[in-house]
């Protein structure tokens, strides 16, 4: 198992959704497996918007914690997220870039994209304290 | 001037019209405690599963997000002349300080302003006193997202039964 799925696992939360954590040569990507549980609208049906939001506070503070020496969790300050498309029946990912580790605070990028990843249905923003 | 809502036959406490038909509110046992114009108030009962930061206790601020959303998408609803289908455009949260460990959390939204197209909604989150929130959000939501009936559609025809 990897470090940051190790990370993972350790916040209740990221276990209730069934989070995982792969990397690839471009640096971690979070997986939101599909279940008829998190969805918000049956009728689409699509992913509710409040898990999309959290999936993406969740790869952005995974990927502040890939980044750091791993003691203690940053806390978030605020998070914003934008709704692109409904996110669909099906796995959703996400990676994280850091715009800004500063010693206090940080500055997180988060997108998230379904089958295709230039066809975000999703993106955050947030500041952490360290 | 008083307005007139789609949805007004629905006001009042403990609506479980507004989350029963949302699947993820029923898996997080969200409770729709009231609605009125222009405004809901949500819970999300606490439970260790929802935990962020386990040194803590303290539920992780993407439960906030759901709350907060769902709350601001009821309001939302709540401010229509007609009913129509709803989807988030954009959710902004400030984390005023760490939910209390064990609590229930409470939301609030009101949407402030609705265009044709766009509502703008605000809202808070407490979990002892609504007086000292640990959250408060931003957000707007788009209005005839999708062509299908609404769900609530149903829930207004049984109410004239």
């Amino acid at each position: 198992m990897s470090a940051s799925q190790d990370l993972a696992d350790r916040i209740p939360y990221a276990r209730f959704l069934g989070l995982r954590v792969e990397r690839d040569r471009n640096g971690l990507v979070c997986v939101l497996p599909f279940r008829t549980q998190i969805v918000g609208n049956a009728r689409l049906p699509a992913v509710h918007g409040g898990v999309v939001g959290a999936f993406l506070e969740l790869t952005a503070l995974l990927g502040l914690l890939d980044q750091s020496d791993g003691s203690g969790i940053p806390k978030p300050i605020n998070f914003s997220v934008d709704y692109l498309r409904s996110a669909r029946a099906t796995d959703t990912f996400a990676r994280a870039g850091i715009v800004k580790l500063g010693r206090r605070i940080a500055n997180v990028r988060v997108f998230a994209y379904q089958e295709d990843p230039d066809k975000p249905v999703a993106a955050g923003i947030g500041n952490f304290r360290l | 001037m008083s307005e007139s809502y789609a949805i007004q036959a629905l006001f009042g406490e403990n609506r479980s019209e507004f989350v029963d038909h949302v699947p993820h509110c029923v898996e997080l046992g969200i409770r729709c405690l009231h609605v009125g114009p222009r405004q809901a108030t949500l819970m999300v009962p606490y439970r260790g599963e929802l935990v962020g930061d386990p040194t803590r206790g303290v539920v992780f601020g993407g439960v906030v997000t759901t709350l907060l959303d769902q709350a601001g998408g009821v309001a939302t609803l709540c401010s229509l002349p007609e009913l129509v289908s709803i989807a988030t455009v954009d959710l902004r949260i400030d984390y005023l300080r760490a939910a209390r460990p064990g609590r229930d959390l409470y939301g609030h939204a009101e949407c402030i302003r609705r265009t044709r197209s766009v509502a703008f909604v605000r809202g808070q989150a407490w979990d002892e006193d609504r007086e000292d929130p640990f959250a408060i959000c931003i957000g707007t939501f788009m209005l005839g997202a999708n062509a299908s009936e609404h769900p609530l559609a149903r829930a207004m025809a049984g109410q004239g039964e």
